[in-house]
């Protein structure tokens, strides 16, 4: 080897002496800021190792001197954040929620909040913006409420979700299946489609409307009422208005009247708590379709959507 | 008479040796059909049908190829020249390299536009994300850059060891048997076979398969060292030699399963929870570590001095890099689960074993670069020595941002978002993609007996497609990463989340669709190679303006005379 080392011209270094397919190697030494620097991460790797847990041994592995844990610092940030957080939160907690709107300073924060939780755990099916999906989910933002739209309601249909089979307190009902069931004939769903979309405003009366009026008034008016007005008892749409959740065509009326959907939310008091769930009561509260509480004294309670909530003016 | 008797027994004996072989591939295809009629999923049975022709087609190639007139006169074959490397398989490996590469960019363009418009997954599970993008990584990391990796393996080691390949049968028995792989593989995932482990997706039957071709490129490379005929080992070899051997440990132990039944597809890995996620991330890593950075470190030792005609730079520098490289990225692998159900202890580890990996990476960086120490000039004139500058580049930044990615600081903002892309690629784009242009370009002529490539200046457009496509892809990817992390943790003053996870996808738009350009780009690139390389085979050689000239000035290239004064 030290024998075939020559001295390489254009850098003035020795070679190895080593040579294949006529490639050599220089004998430069190692670049001093390239070893100063590997031994300077092995320095701070060797502190590192003993600051922090590292070294597995038969029971399990070194601490580190300065007690860290993954688990110890997520305790901490979010106890910190629940201590920040702790005075909203408290008063959330301790107002009932139809007073919320009384209280706007916390109104606030509570819409803030659920806009959050929101984010999480409803967007899957309402959307960003609540607006809901087309023939899957519905709109948040209208006054089109299915089971309610004053605080205290969308509360409850939060917190027990809707058709739970687990759950008692769930909200529930369930349409009949007319068309698979052969509760109606193909003809008589056809008339009580007719009648439906009379009284949506989008057919002219017609024999068979005439037909279906009857039929409606016999299998539908118990839960939708005798005009198509819905019922929010029972989650019964409206049936008059131009908002249809499963389309107000004719082929998709035909559809759910065949076989109805029957649409499922889970409940959410098994994954999140009261305040929560009263903060995500209020967002969707503040979505545009807010409803007054309805008055002790019903004579007083008018039909329709109140209109005072947040931002509660009419979407259509 | 003894003479004679000799040479028909001789034939005799060739004539047996040809039956035996082609009878034992006729055995195994009816084997596989066998394994076909009896499959539980289609899947397994189109895979066995594949098997099944690929051992046709071997009897059909054994059978076709026999030298008949030789065996009936019992002469022994002439062996082959001792005298001429064994470069078939090398040949072979640079058509596979540039086929594969074609294959694996294109689909990789593809899934970029399906994360900018979703309508393109077409709706069919076939042509879905989830299924092409491993179809993706294992095409541009098994299949292109593992047959680069087989045909320079091949080409450095004959010439380091001055030496023909050591079994020439074998040599051929794993380039053949490697595609099989590639396209079991490739057609597994698009039919939906997977072991759901990233860059080890391929079903228990594959992994046994690719364990046979590994274990017989072992031998074929060590047999190849030992009959060197140069009394030391090249570092390039060193490199190779490290690659082979762990990434057989690496694909055994990851891969270890049980099959649901021996007629399917599916299996069900030898570890659970938290120890199948460390296994599966200790290979992971290290696939990175002895697939895409040791054994194309072999490349750049071979062909950054050949191209650069310099001198290795240090051989100091060479075995501390090589020992500490090779010792430090084992342990590297736990910085993927930082923040996981594993326990600290082996977090803080895999990220202590990465910082400390920056260096050991570093100098194959500088042994690299300052090799052209003295042939700086060529950075201008030679599009191939640009590349392979670059490839270095690429090198030490995507090895100086892992170390970085590796702290916990940095990973709990970068880890799941786009900043992982964008260091994947600026590795595997701008190192093995460029390093290994640069090698199939040095190649080809020389394999070919062309006098140089078809054309040079098309190299030289190359160079800045994949250049500018490899920054707007990585700078797309960094914005977008860096963005995702900050709307992921962005809290409001009042404490909750300011961003739902949908508004970060949003965001994203605009980058996928830089993203694709520059992947574009990189594929025109390459398909400026595909051009390239099949003028060269053609023998084509285009006439144009060398890469620089001398400037020469007729005028004043007289003698300075005196002017007689008028």
């Amino acid at each position: 080897m030290a024998e075939n080392r020559r001295i390489d011209e254009v850098t003035g270094t020795s070679t190895s002496g080593h040579e294949w397919d006529g490639i050599e190697e220089l004998d430069t030494p190692m670049p001093r800021w390239w070893l100063w620097s590997l031994y300077a991460t092995i320095v701070w790797g060797i502190a590192y190792v003993i600051l922090y847990p590292a070294w597995p041994m038969i029971h399990g592995a070194t601490e580190g001197v300065l007690g860290w844990s993954s688990r110890g610092q997520l305790e901490a940030e979010m106890q910190a954040d629940a201590q920040r957080r702790a005075p909203v939160m408290n008063a959330i907690a301790a107002t009932a929620i139809a007073d919320l709107p009384a209280k706007p300073e916390l109104m606030q924060a509570a819409v803030q909040g659920g806009a959050a939780a929101f984010r999480v755990h409803c967007v899957q099916c309402h959307g960003a913006g609540g607006a809901g999906v087309k023939t899957l989910y519905p709109s948040l933002t209208d006054d089109d409420w299915l089971w309610g739209g004053d605080l205290a309601t969308i509360d409850y249909t939060i917190t027990h979700g809707i058709r739970n089979p687990d759950h008692k307190a769930t909200r529930t009902s369930l349409m009949p299946a007319f068309g698979r069931d052969g509760i109606l004939d193909a003809g008589q769903i056809a008339d009580v489609v007719s009648h439906v979309r009379v009284i949506s405003r989008q057919e002219k009366p017609s024999a068979s409307s005439a037909r279906g009026a009857a039929l409606f008034e016999a299998n539908c008016a118990v839960c939708h009422g005798p005009a198509g007005e819905g019922g929010r008892e029972v989650g019964a749409p409206k049936l008059t208005d131009s908002i249809w959740l499963y389309g107000g065509d004719r082929a998709s009326i035909t559809a759910t009247v065949t076989e109805p959907r029957n649409g499922v939310m889970p409940r959410w008091n098994s994954r999140l708590d009261p305040v929560t769930i009263k903060m995500l009561a209020a967002y969707v509260y503040s979505l545009g379709g807010g409803e007054k509480a309805p008055a002790p004294n019903p004579a007083v309670a008018s039909e329709g959507s109140g209109t005072e909530g947040l931002g509660a003016d009419g979407q259509r | 008479m003894d003479a004679a008797d000799g040479a028909a027994e001789r034939g005799f004996a060739m004539m047996d040796d040809l039956v035996f072989k082609a009878a034992g591939w006729l055995g195994l295809a009816l084997l596989a059909l066998v394994f076909a009629a009896l499959a539980v999923d289609t899947p397994f049975a189109v895979h066995m049908v594949i098997i099944a022709a690929a051992c046709m087609i071997a009897l059909w190639a054994g059978v076709s190829r026999a030298d008949y007139a030789g065996m009936a006169r019992g002469l022994l074959r002439m062996p082959q020249d001792q005298g001429v490397y064994d470069d078939d398989p090398v040949r072979w490996g640079v058509i596979a390299t540039v086929f594969w590469g074609v294959a694996g960019l294109a689909v990789g363009l593809y899934i970029a536009l399906q994360l900018a418009f979703p309508a393109l997954n077409l709706g069919i599970e076939y042509t879905s994300f989830g299924r092409l993008r491993p179809l993706h990584t294992s095409a541009v990391v098994f299949a292109f850059g593992g047959n680069a990796l087989i045909a320079t393996s091949f080409y450095v080691v004959q010439r380091t060891c001055r030496a023909r390949l050591a079994f020439p049968t074998a040599a051929r028995f794993v380039f053949w048997g490697y595609q099989l792989f590639l396209v079991l593989a490739a057609t597994g995932y698009v039919m939906g076979v997977t072991e759901a482990r990233e860059y080890a997706e391929p079903e228990w039957y594959v992994d046994l398969w690719l364990t046979i071709v590994w274990v017989v490129y072992f031998v074929v490379f060590v047999g190849t060292i030992v009959k060197r005929r140069e009394p030391h080992i090249y570092v390039a070899n060193w490199f190779y030699l490290s690659f082979i051997v762990t990434i057989a440990m690496l694909h055994i132990v990851n891969n270890l399963s049980i099959p649901a039944t021996i007629f399917g597809s599916k299996s069900y890995s030898a570890f659970a929870g938290v120890q199948d996620a460390l296994t599966q991330w200790w290979y992971g890593h290290n696939a990175v570590a002895f697939f895409l950075t040791v054994p194309f470190l072999a490349m750049m030792y071979y062909f950054v001095p050949k191209q650069a005609e310099r001198p290795i730079y240090s051989y100091r520098l060479s075995i501390l890099h090589f020992w500490s490289l090779i010792f430090l990225y084992i342990w590297a692998g736990p910085h993927h689960l930082h923040y996981t159900a594993l326990p600290d202890w082996a977090q803080t580890l895999g990220m202590v074993f990465s910082v400390i990996l920056w260096m050991p990476s570093w100098g194959g960086m500088i042994n690299g670069l300052m090799t052209l120490n003295g042939a700086w000039d060529k950075i201008r004139t030679d599009p191939i020595i640009r590349m392979m500058v670059v490839a270095l580049a690429f090198y030490g930044m995507a090895t100086f941002e892992g170390p970085m990615l590796s702290v916990k600081a940095f990973n709990s903002l970068s880890h799941y978002t786009e900043w992982t892309i964008a260091h994947v690629h600026a590795g595997a784009l701008g190192w093995n993609g460029m390093i290994t242009f640069a090698a199939v370009y040095y190649l080809v002529p020389r394999l070919w007996g062309r006098p140089r490539l078809y054309s040079l200046r098309m190299v030289n457009w190359h160079f800045w497609l994949a250049t500018l496509g490899i920054v707007f892809y990585a700078a797309s990817m960094w914005v977008a990463g860096i963005m995702q992390g900050l709307m992921w943790r962005e809290y409001g003053a009042d404490g909750y989340l300011v961003y739902s996870f949908a508004e970060s996808v949003a965001a994203m738009h605009p980058m996928y669709l830089i993203r694709a350009a520059g992947g574009a780009m990189y594929l025109a690139g390459f398909l400026l190679l595909v051009f390239n390389v099949w003028a060269t085979l053609a023998g084509k050689v285009r006439e144009e303006k060398p890469m620089t000239e001398t400037p020469y000035n007729a005028a004043a290239d007289r003698p300075l005379a005196s002017v007689p004064a008028e």
